[in-house]
């Protein structure tokens, strides 16, 4: 069970949190004209990496905050947690 | 019976207690501290059960967690287990336990038969021979063999035990209570450090209950004793024995289970069975220890032959003689150990050495005591069926290729000691790269990957001085970096006997013109040969020789096999064993019981169960119950002898003519507050929702981004920046964090709070003609008229000195409101209700004839929003906003969304106005084409009409806009029925929807 440091809570257990896919994932502006293409990658494409990556959590059991967490899939050790207003860099 | 191979004063075990036992039928007697293993050894017991394939006779091997035969079905307390090691299960009275793996008795095993045919029987005999005829396989081959094979039979009786799960903390988790384990807890722990010890067996102390010692002038076990006594009573060490630490996990997660009362006749009250420890530990210390080799000879299987360390075990721990004449069989000093206790119990072993001139104190023990030594010697076979009963012995040469001149010598027991195996499964769990130490012929934990540490024996290091050494330094450090404290132990003197380096032979040739079969692994009847087949047959990788041969693949996991193994491959493919590579350890460690996985989330507790506040009414009002996710709503109120459809029929009937309640608290409700609230519902629904004026509320869909339905209900403008949102039951949980999503990471300039209000609300639905006159009665200082609260109004109001919230808002097509008031006064409302609406002939109605009123209108609910269709295959494009933008609408242009035969809600009438159709039914054109017929639709919901008194569903249909007037059938093959329908409009009653506005 991965152990998430919630920037609001500190240190919590996974059971905790549950998962919110690719933290870089932006969606487009609203009324904003997008091609067909464009649009389908935002709803369905994404990386399936192998690695670090940027993923969104929910701190559903505890202050409800979605936070973006850097995690390497391979070997879920989590790097960083931003909260979600902190962009990543 | 009595126990003819205890010895007198010798052991741990407490002879005041005698403990009565059966096994396989038969009483025998043992006492407390006793192992059901050495409490049957002690009687003279050592056909145990029959080998997996080949059905030969199995004793015992070892005296612990390794133990490859000695598997048991227990019986207790009037439950049954399979699977137990007789090594591992403490005597206690009244245990029965039975052999497993045999018919029909251990004795005489008619599966013994295989053994004779192994010749037929060789690696990957199941692959090639099950295979054909094909159609042979399920009826044929696959109950045969499980017949045949399987470890004992899980209990199909509910378990009545507890079993219980535990979270814990702490800086040092150490997994062992041997030299390691001991010295670095004590370490640690007096430097301030939070400690778990944790013992796999019932004694702490591990080797050093058994070996001969000194550390700091006391033997090892009083040094042992000592040591535990004072952790004990530190506040900040948790001692545990009877606990295994069976799985490392991410981030420093380990799971342990511990094993409160299987060692009882039963189970105290009030008690667990066992508890399962989730551990999340700063550092850990893997104090494992190791487990002793095999050597591989002929017939090493045969009852009597067994690893020397357990030998030793048996007769220090229990006071227990494996047997009176017997025969060590070694490549290392460990063997003496166990030969010069028996001499010192008046016993005459007879050693065996493979080396040729070994020089070491404990070799020179041996001499003086006058044990009778034959170096360069090896075991070439065991003879004996159900028991050892001779040795047939030679000498071998020094290239350890050639056998000389074979001899018998007669033995009862044959005690084996081919070096040691560092347990390094936890290790391996945890992610670190082991690597092979020639000088042990092992693997070794490498770098580590988490924070763990591993020490002693676990680490390769086999001298006691060097252990306590390393293990008080590692602890002090590790403990120093967590509490910053700098308190260190003085390190006692250690006496040891020194021992010399073993000898890298493991396996006996077989000597000309024999076939004796050299098992490898024990429990799965894995032999030299099949390895051999294996390799002959092209298999490379040691995962797919263990794959193909079932080499380690047993219950034990080859702990006693896997390194024997890797080195017949090695040798065979003329590799060095480390680019052979091991096999993947795996947690658990050991075979952990389902029940402590599960813990208490069993039956009704698998899931919290939800209530409203009126629950208790329900229930004395025989309210039938359904489960509605996590909620029990009541789905129909029981009068005398009706059933369900009776029920429910009579309920829906009655909110059509006169006046019913339900209890619509289970709604997921969400507060909205901010001024940009309006502005939020604006972008998750898809109508609008700027200008809905205060003490109005309105329907809405909310969809995904890939325009999918994601949820349905009403919002009602409670004041200017303050909104009420109602969600179905289901969806509550996931609307509440799609809102958040959105306001946290979408639109973060958005200035909205949301929260939920579920729990803080009751509700109850009045509906029927008569709610009116019923609502006017409970608020008489409101006004209620169409026209001071009109459909979709809202208004609070005063019931009886309580605060209300009344909203016109109808799911059953009726004239209908809903009355919310704060939790705590729900049942008030609930009586108030009931008791003002009797003079208008009111009835409580359920689930299920709310069911059956929005069917027959109409309204479409989870069936139909099922996470499939999009707005307007449920005809709620008129819903659909043009002027704005919201979430999932750009997806609704997608091709199949637009297609002109796009499917849509429809109703279906059986034509004959009396069959009722199956839900999940399929629609179809011709009952009677070939398949596959094609599918049209599916029926989602159905109900018989109370209006018209017939039979009515609602279906998603293909090219539904233009298929009203059709006729269709409607085929359940899972039911077995065809029923030719008639497709309508799915609005059955009222369609123009007067009676909500009237």
């Amino acid at each position: 069970m991965l152990h998430i440091k919630c920037p609001h809570c500190g240190m919590r257990s996974q059971n905790e949190f549950s998962y919110g896919g690719d933290a870089s994932v932006k969606r487009p502006e609203l009324g904003k004209e997008i091609s067909n293409q464009d649009w389908d990658s935002f709803v369905y494409n994404r990386k399936s990496l192998r690695g670090k990556h940027w993923e969104l959590w929910q701190h559903l059991s505890g202050c409800r905050q979605w936070i973006k967490v850097e995690r390497d899939t391979a070997t879920h050790e989590i790097f960083n947690t931003l909260k979600a207003n902190e962009e990543i860099l | 019976m009595t126990q003819s191979f205890r010895l007198e004063n010798v052991g741990l075990i407490n002879r005041e207690k005698k403990l009565s036992f059966k096994f396989n039928g038969k009483s025998y007697y043992g006492f407390e501290g006793d192992t059901l293993a050495s409490a049957l050894i002690a009687n003279g017991v050592h056909l145990i059960g029959r080998s997996f394939k080949y059905h030969r006779p199995r004793g015992f091997f070892g005296a612990g967690v390794d133990e490859p035969y000695a598997i048991v079905q227990l019986y207790r307390n009037g439950e049954t287990e399979p699977n137990i090691k007789a090594t591992e299960q403490e005597l206690f009275e009244g245990l029965e336990a039975t052999s497993v793996n045999c018919w029909p008795s251990v004795n005489f095993d008619i599966g013994a038969i295989n053994n004779f045919l192994r010749i037929f029987l060789p690696a990957g005999f199941y692959y090639k021979t099950f295979m054909w005829p094909k159609s042979f396989w399920y009826k044929v081959y696959e109950p045969f063999i499980r017949k045949a094979a399987g470890l004992g039979i899980a209990s199909i009786k509910h378990d009545k035990e507890r079993y219980e799960h535990k979270y814990e903390y702490c800086d040092l988790l150490i997994a062992g209570s041997g030299p390691s384990g001991l010295a670095s807890a004590y370490a640690a722990a007096k430097n301030g450090a939070r400690v778990i010890l944790a013992e796999d067996k019932a004694r702490f102390g591990g080797t050093l209950l058994t070996s001969e010692v000194n550390i700091g002038n006391k033997s090892g076990k009083e040094w042992a004793e000592g040591i535990i006594a004072e952790l004990k009573e530190m506040p900040n060490v948790t001692v545990k024995n009877r606990s295994q630490v069976f799985g490392y996990y991410d981030h420093n997660m380990l799971v342990m289970s511990e094993r409160i009362s299987d060692h009882l006749p039963k189970t105290k009250k009030f008690h667990p069975k066992q508890k399962l420890w989730y551990i999340r530990a700063k550092e850990v210390l893997i104090s494992s220890g190791s487990i002793e080799r095999p050597l591989v000879f002929g017939n090493n299987d045969t009852p009597g032959v067994m690893l020397s360390s357990a030998a030793k075990e048996y007769l220090k721990v229990y006071g227990v003689l494996v047997g009176r004449n017997p025969l060590i069989f070694t490549n290392n000093d460990s063997g003496y150990e166990t030969a010069i206790e028996f001499k010192k119990n008046g016993v005459d072993p007879v050693i065996l050495d493979t080396r040729k001139d070994p020089q070491s104190e404990i070799v020179d023990e041996a001499k003086n005591l006058g044990i009778n030594i034959k170096f360069s010697y090896v075991v070439v076979a065991a003879q004996g069926y159900k028991k050892v009963k001779s040795a047939d012995i030679a000498k071998i040469s020094e290239d350890k290729e050639r056998l000389g001149s074979v001899e018998n010598i007669k033995c009862d027991c044959i005690c084996v000691s081919g070096f040691w195996t560092p347990t390094i499964h936890l290790a391996s769990q945890s992610g670190n790269k082991t690597k092979f130490n020639e000088d042990i012929d092992a693997f070794v934990p490498g770098l580590s990957k988490q924070n763990e540490t591993t020490l002693g024996a676990a680490n390769g290091c086999y001298t006691l001085n060097e252990t306590l050494k390393t293990s008080f330094q590692t602890a002090h450090e590790l403990s120093k970096k967590i509490t910053n404290n700098d308190k260190k132990i003085s390190f006692p003197n250690v006496v040891e006997k020194k021992s010399t380096i073993h000898d890298k032979f493991w396996c006996v040739p077989l000597p000309k013109g024999k076939n004796y079969k050299r098992f490898l692994d024990f429990q799965n009847d894995v032999a030299v040969s099949d390895i051999e087949i294996a390799l002959k047959e092209g298999y490379r990788s040691i995962e797919h020789v263990k794959r193909y041969t079932t080499l380690g693949m047993a219950t034990d996991q080859g702990k006693t096999s896997n390194l024997n193994g890797l080195q017949l491959v090695s040798r065979i493919e003329n590799k060095v064993v480390p680019n052979v590579g091991h096999t993947t350890f795996r947690p658990p460690y050991t075979p952990v019981s389902i029940g402590a996985i599960v813990g208490r989330e069993v039956g009704k507790h698998s899931k919290p169960t939800r209530k409203s506040p009126m629950h208790k009414w329900h229930e004395q009002n025989n309210a039938i119950f359904v489960d509605a996710g996590v909620w029990l709503r009541p789905r129909y109120y029981k009068q005398g002898n009706e059933n369900l459809f009776e029920g429910s029929k009579r309920e829906a009937k009655n909110v059509r003519t006169n006046v019913g309640v339900c209890d619509v608290t289970t709604l997921g409700k969400i507060d909205i507050k901010g001024p940009d609230a309006a502005e939020l519902l604006n972008r998750v629904y898809t109508n609008a929702w700027l200008k809905l004026p205060v003490g109005k509320a309105r329907y809405g869909v909310m969809l995904r981004e890939d325009g999918i339905v994601m949820d349905d209900g009403t919002t009602t403008r409670i004041s200017e920046n303050h909104y009420h949102m109602t969600t179905t039951t289901a969806q509550a949980a996931n609307v509440l964090s799609h809102l958040e999503y959105y306001l946290q990471l979408v639109w973060p300039e958005l200035n909205v709070n949301v929260v939920s209000t579920t729990e803080q609300w009751a509700g109850a639905a009045v509906a029927g003609p008569k709610s009116r006159d019923l609502l006017q009665k409970l608020f008489p200082k409101s006004d209620v008229s169409n026209e001071g609260l009109p459909f979709m109004g809202f208004i609070e109001g005063d019931l009886f000195g309580v605060k209300a919230r009344i909203f016109r808002i109808s799911f059953s097509g009726e004239l209908a409101y809903e009355v919310n008031v704060e939790s705590d006064n729900g049942n008030f409302m609930w009586e108030k209700i009931m008791e003002v609406g009797q003079e208008f002939k009111i009835q409580p109605y359920g689930t299920e004839a709310l069911s059956t009123l929005r069917i027959e209108m109409g309204h479409v609910a989870g069936s139909e929003l099922d996470g499939r269709t999009i707005p307007y295959d449920n005809s709620l494009e008129g819903l659909l906003s043009k002027k704005k933008d919201f979430i999932g609408k750009r997806s609704l242009n997608r091709e199949a969304f637009i297609a002109e035969d796009r499917q849509k809600i429809v109703g279906v009438v059986p034509l004959d106005k009396k069959t009722s159709i199956p839900e999940g039914s399929h629609l179809v054109k011709d009952s009677n084409a070939t398949l596959p017929n094609p599918k049209l639709g599916y029926i989602s919901a159905s109900c018989w009409s109370v209006e018209h008194d017939n039979p009515f569903s609602l279906a998603i249909l293909k090219n539904g806009k233009n298929m009203i007037g059709e006729k269709l059938f409607v085929m359940s093959p899972l039911k077995n029925k065809v029923i030719p329908v008639e497709i309508v409009s799915s609005h059955y009653v009222d369609p123009k929807g007067e009676r909500v506005r009237s």
